[in-house]
């Protein structure tokens, strides 16, 4: 974990951000999730890795309740996820997701992506709202395009306006699903350097990715996921390097065959 | 990109694309097909006009058909008639818009909750799309007024109206429901995780989308109406066409159902090239979009 994971709470004594425990989940009669424990502490960034369809975006679906789960537990900050105390909205405004194809609304230019959900679900003024989603667009470096239309960006782009989107109801988690996987190679760094920049300004996150130097570099913890199961984790520098389990090292020299570590 | 080419021999670089190969077209290059074509057009016509005006019975036709008095006697009915025509049009439309996207959206929910919702859309809409908009109109047309319900009026024109209203949204739904499935699931999901409401989310995402997906099948639907509402006439509304009989059966001359024709094709030939310039316009952004 890194040094300031626990800059809120010196004693070390209030409930991980996120705490998720025997989460099962089946699609029919498939299991994709199979008693997945992960604890994701105040500032921590986690990445899983694994297979395609071991469950890692189901995993993060679950987190902020876009699909049910079968068995177990999810909590954010001790508080399990289908709390009341949430209401309809509350769980949505504290956990923000970033999807690979985007999904911004093609019919809505950028200000109104990002202002959508501050106004409509939680009730911020106009102006206010355009003010913040201004503030972060120009911390991604993308304010020059605030009435360009979704078919009128770049794929890179569409994806920074999609995490400011999901950073303007001001959330305490990120989840981020594979978000540069359906970029150009070129217009991959830009995204990267604004997840860095995420990190350096503490944000939680819980990131799917197959760029493993990306992993390695902002990566807390890394979580290998198999079949939905977490097989292993720990620190990027000993999973990704030094794996215990022969499934994580078999996984990875795949990746090194393929080229993209 | 497109516009990157290899460099003319002489070694210099054009900006743009290359202009065509001939610049300037010689008159006779210019004009001739357009003249060949308005040449043999007239031709053709002239062709058919001769044989059809040279026929034995062309005489009688053209008084029983195209008699210009009986045509200036007919119009002022005839269009008081029309003009019915095209308000209940048009009312019948903005209704059958709205009604078409409640049921659609009844149709569409999902959880055990609005099973009641979705299963009647879905008989809704198998009733009303399996019969005959004549049947309709007759049995609301008639059938409501013969009741003699208290405080509901007996208005043939009114129940007839309803009876198209209703079977339009019918066909209307069906159409906003494909719109909506055509929505990709990631619109949902994103929406739904920024914390929108189920309302919410067809409100501001789905519904504008779906809507926009389907503008072109809709305006075609709007000119079959335009022409449906004559069907009114078989209940005595005296809109266009009844007025048009009315004449006839008075005066034993055809000439005031060439007048209704006219005007019905003076209101759906705009309609319909409108209709073709839209979804022209709708391909070429699906094109854009796919590029
Ligand atoms: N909506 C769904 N319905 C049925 N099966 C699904 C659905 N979404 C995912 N799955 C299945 O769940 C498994 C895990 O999928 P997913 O979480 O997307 O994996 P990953 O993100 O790791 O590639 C896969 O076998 C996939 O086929
Ligand atoms: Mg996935």
């Amino acid at each position: 974990m890194s040094g300031d994971a626990h800059v809120d709470d010196p004693a070390g004594t209030s409930p991980p951000r996120v705490s998720i425990e025997d989460l099962t989940k089946y699609y029919g009669q498939t299991l994709v999730l199979d008693e997945v424990f992960l604890d994701v502490a105040h500032h921590e960034v986690v990445c899983l890795i694994g297979a395609s369809g071991s469950g890692k975006s189901t995993l993060l679906r679950c987190i902020n309740q876009l699909v049910p789960f079968d068995y177990g537990t999810i909590r954010l900050d001790g508080v399990p996820i289908d709390d009341a105390s949430f209401g309809k909205t509350g769980l949505r405004k504290r956990i923000g997701i970033v999807f690979q194809a985007y999904n911004l609304f093609p019919h809505m230019n950028v200000l109104e992506n990002v202002t959508l959900a501050p106004r409509k679900v939680h009730g911020a003024e106009r102006r206010a709202a355009e003010a913040n989603a201004h503030r972060l667009l120009e911390l991604l470096g993308m304010s020059a395009f605030a009435d360009k239309y979704p078919e009128q960006l770049s794929g890179g782009q569409q994806q920074r306006v999609a995490i400011v989107r999901a950073l303007a109801t001001d959330p305490d988690v990120l989840l981020l699903d594979e978000v540069t996987a359906a970029l150009d190679p070129e217009l991959i760094g830009g995204v990267l350097d604004v997840i860095r920049d995420l990190k350096a300004q503490g944000m939680t996150m819980v990131i799917v990715t197959h760029e493993m130097g990306f992993a390695r570099e902002v990566a807390d913890r890394v979580c290998f996921l198999e079949e939905g199961r977490i097989i292993e984790q720990g620190p990027p520098s000993q999973l990704l390097v030094d794996p215990e389990q022969p499934q994580t090292r078999r996984f990875l020299q795949r990746i090194i065959d393929a080229g993209r570590l | 990109m497109s516009a990157e080419r290899a460099a003319p021999p002489d070694g210099s670089r054009r900006a743009g694309p290359r202009p065509p190969v001939k610049a300037t077209l010689t008159p006779k290059e210019r004009y001739l097909p357009a003249l060949i074509s308005v040449v043999s057009t007239v031709v053709v016509f002239g062709a058919l006009w001769r044989v059809v005006t040279s026929a034995e019975n062309w005489p009688l036709i053209q008084r029983q058909f195209f008699n210009v008095d009986a045509m200036r006697d007919a119009l002022p009915m005839v269009w008081r008639g029309f003009l019915i025509n095209m308000g209940v049009w048009v009312v019948a439309l903005l209704i059958i818009a709205l009604l078409g996207v409640v049921i659609a959206i009844f149709r569409s929910l999902t959880g055990p909750w609005a099973a009641p919702l979705r299963v009647f859309a879905v008989i809704y809409i198998d009733l009303l799309r399996g019969v005959p908009s004549i049947l309709l109109v007759l049995l609301f047309g008639l059938g409501v007024p013969a009741l003699n319900l208290p405080g509901v009026t007996d208005s043939r024109l009114f129940w007839g109206s309803v009876a198209l209203i209703l079977g339009y949204t019918a066909y209307t739904s069906e159409v906003y429901r494909s719109g909506i499935e055509a929505v990709p699931d990631g619109q949902r999901a994103a929406a739904k995780a920024l914390g929108l409401t189920q309302w919410q989310v067809l409100r501001y995402s789905i519904l504008p989308q779906a809507v926009r997906n389907v503008v072109p099948a809709l305006l075609n639907l709007a000119v079959a109406l335009q022409k449906d509402v004559a069907l009114l006439s078989v209940i005595g509304a005296r809109e266009a066409v009844r007025e048009a009989q009315i004449f006839t059966a008075r005066t034993f001359n055809f000439s005031s159902y060439i007048v209704a024709t006219g005007l019905f094709l003076l209101a759906t030939i705009p309609m319909a090239r409108l209709t073709d310039w839209v979804t022209r316009r709708d391909q070429e952004r699906r094109l854009q979009r796919t590029l």
